[in-house]
C-alpha cells in the first residue's frame, strides 16, 4: 500500500472498539489520538521519545505514540487509559494509585497507569526493581516515584494476592 | 505533525527491495521509528518517501541453528531481551539489550534499526562484534553477507547501498570454555552510552586461547580493540596480563568530546570498562585464572 500528501485510511481497534479514521501519513499515533480522536489523556510531552507522557499500549505493550506513525497502527489494537477503567469501575491499578496517593499534578498519570497495567498483565507479582525498570521510561516531576512504585505493588497485591519482597 | 512524505507499506521483503530501488536515495526505511522519527522531527532528515518494514514477519524471528543463532533484523529489542535462545546462545547480547533504552522504546525499536542507524554508541554492536556476527543484506543484486566489522563506515554511515536492506544477523553461539560480558557507562539506566565495552574470552590450559574486545561510543563507529586482543592472545590468563592489556585500549580508540563526556574521560574509562568486561568474561569462562 502507499499514500501520499492526501489522506490515508487507518483501521484499528481503540479500547475494544473498531475505528476507521482518515489521517495523513505524516501524522504520528499521538497526532491521530489527540487531534483526530480527541483523546487528550495521551499527553503531548517532549515528542522526542524521552519523557513517556504519550504512552499508549499497542497490542498490550507500552509504546511511545510520538514515535509511531499513525498508519503503523493499522490493524492493531490500541489501549489508552479510557480503555482501562471508568470513574464508576476503576481498574485495580487506578484504585491503588488513588489509595497510595500516587497522583500529584496528574500529567504523567495516564502513562503510569497504562505502563503498570501492561506490567501486571505479564508479571502479576513484580518485585520493586521490576516495577522501577518498567516505569523508567515515564518521567514524573512531582512524586519522586516512591508512591507510584508503592501503588503498583499494592495493585499487584490486590490482583494476585501477594508480592515478592 | 512531521514534515510531509509519502508512506509505503510493502507486503514482502522482495517488494521492499524493489520499492527502495525505484525510489532511490529520497526514501528512508522505518521500523520502530525510535531513531528516524526523532531525526525527522529535529529536521535532520526529511525523506520524500518512508518505507515501513514493521509488518514484515519474514524478518522478525529468532532461530536456533545449532552452533549459530539467526536473528531477523525486524526483531524488537524487547523480543531479544525475552528470548531464551538469545539468553543461552548469545548472553552478552541480552546483557547489552537489557541496559538499552526503556521498555517503551524496546517494544518497537529493532536490532536492525539499531545497527542501520549506525550510531557510534549503538549498544547492540559491541556484543555482536565479539561474536564475529555476519549481517545478511538483501538488495536488487540479490543477497550478500557482510562481517559486522565491515558494516559501519562512519557515524550514521553503513555499507548499505540504494535498495539494500539488512535482513538478518547470524551470530555464532558461545562455546564451552568461552565467557563474555558487557559493560556500559551512562548517566542513568536506559540512557545512551558514554562508552561501552564487550569482551569474549576462551581460556584453555591457563591461557587466553582467544580474546575479542569491542568498544562503543569511543570512535566514529563501534570498533574492535585489536591491540588489546593481541596483548592477550596466547598469554597466561593472569590478572596482571589482563590489566596491562586493558591499557592498550587507549591506542585502539579515537574518542571525541561531546555532551555526554570528554575525550580524556572516555579514554580513561575505556580502559576501566575493558578491564571489567574482561574480568567478568574470564570468570564466566570458568574463572580459571592462571
Amino acid at each position: 500500500m502507499r499514500a501520499g500528501g492526501g489522506g490515508i485510511v487507518v483501521r484499528f481497534t481503540l479500547n475494544g472498539r473498531e475505528v476507521e479514521v482518515t489521517t495523513r501519513p505524516n501524522a504520528t499515533l499521538l497526532d491521530l489520538l489527540r487531534n483526530e480522536l480527541k483523546i487528550l489523556s495521551v499527553r503531548r510531552g517532549c515528542e522526542t521519545g524521552e519523557c513517556g507522557m504519550c504512552t499508549v499500549l499497542v497490542d498490550g505493550l507500552p509504546v511511545r505514540s510520538c514515535l509511531m506513525l499513525a498508519p503503523q497502527v493499522d490493524g492493531r489494537s490500541v489501549t489508552t487509559v479510557e480503555g482501562v477503567g471508568d470513574p464508576e469501575r476503576l481498574h485495580p491499578v487506578q484504585e491503588a494509585f488513588v489509595e497510595a496517593g500516587a497522583v500529584q499534578c496528574g500529567f504523567c498519570t495516564p502513562a503510569m497507569v497504562l505502563t503498570a497495567k501492561a506490567l501486571l498483565d505479564r508479571d502479576p507479582n513484580p518485585d520493586e526493581r521490576t516495577v522501577k525498570e518498567a516505569i523508567l521510561g515515564v518521567l514524573c516531576r512531582c512524586t519522586g516515584y516512591a508512591k507510584i512504585v508503592r501503588a503498583v505493588r499494592l495493585a499487584a497485591e490486590r490482583v494476585a494476592g501477594g508480592v515478592r519482597e | 505533525m512531521l514534515p510531509e512524505f509519502e508512506y509505503h507499506r510493502p507486503a514482502s521483503l522482495e517488494e521492499a527491495v524493489r520499492l527502495l530501488s525505484e525510489l532511490g536515495p529520497d526514501a528512508k526505511v522505518i521500523a520502530g521509528g525510535t531513531d528516524l522519527v526523532v531525526k525527522m522531527r529535529a529536521g535532520l532528515v526529511s525523506p520524500r518517501h518512508v518505507v515501513d518494514l514493521s509488518r514484515l514477519t519474514e524478518i522478525r524471528f529468532i532461530r536456533d541453528e545449532g552452533d549459530r543463532l539467526k536473528i531477523g533484523a525486524g526483531t524488537t529489542l524487547w523480543e531479544i531481551e525475552n528470548s531464551r535462545e538469545v539468553a543461552r546462545g548469545v548472553p552478552v547480547l541480552r546483557e547489552a539489550v537489557e541496559e538499552m533504552a526503556s521498555w517503551h522504546v524496546k517494544t518497537t525499536a529493532t536490532i536492525g534499526g539499531n545497527l542501520c542507524n549506525a550510531s557510534p554508541a549503538a549498544d547492540a554492536a559491541p556484543p555482536l562484534m565479539v561474536h564475529d556476527a555476519t549481517l545478511v543484506v538483501v538488495g536488487p543484486e540479490g543477497r550478500r553477507e557482510v562481517p559486522i566489522g565491515e558494516f559501519f563506515t562512519g557515524p550514521g554511515q553503513t555499507v548499505l547501498g540504494v535498495g539494500e536492506i539488512l535482513a538478518e544477523v547470524v551470530v555464532p553461539k558461545m562455546r564451552r570454555g568461552q565467557g563474555a560480558a558487557f559493560e556500559k557507562l551512562t548517566v542513568r539506566e536506559g540512557a545512551l552510552s558514554i562508552a561501552s565495552a564487550a569482551a569474549l574470552v576462551e581460556i584453555s590450559g591457563g591461557r587466553f586461547v582467544d580474546a575479542r574486545v569491542a568498544l562503543g561510543a569511543v570512535a566514529p563507529t563501534p570498533i574492535r580493540a585489536l591491540k588489546v586482543e593481541r596483548a592477550l592472545k596466547g598469554r597466561p590468563a593472569t590478572r596482571e596480563i589482563l590489566r596491562s592489556a586493558s591499557r592498550e585500549a587507549k591506542a585502539d580508540i579515537k574518542p571525541i568530546t561531546d555532551v555526554r563526556g570528554s575525550r580524556e574521560y572516555r579514554e580513561e574509562m575505556s580502559v576501566v570498562l575493558v578491564r571489567r568486561a574482561l574480568e567478568r568474561a574470564v570468570e564466566r569462562a570458568g574463572g580459571a585464572w592462571a
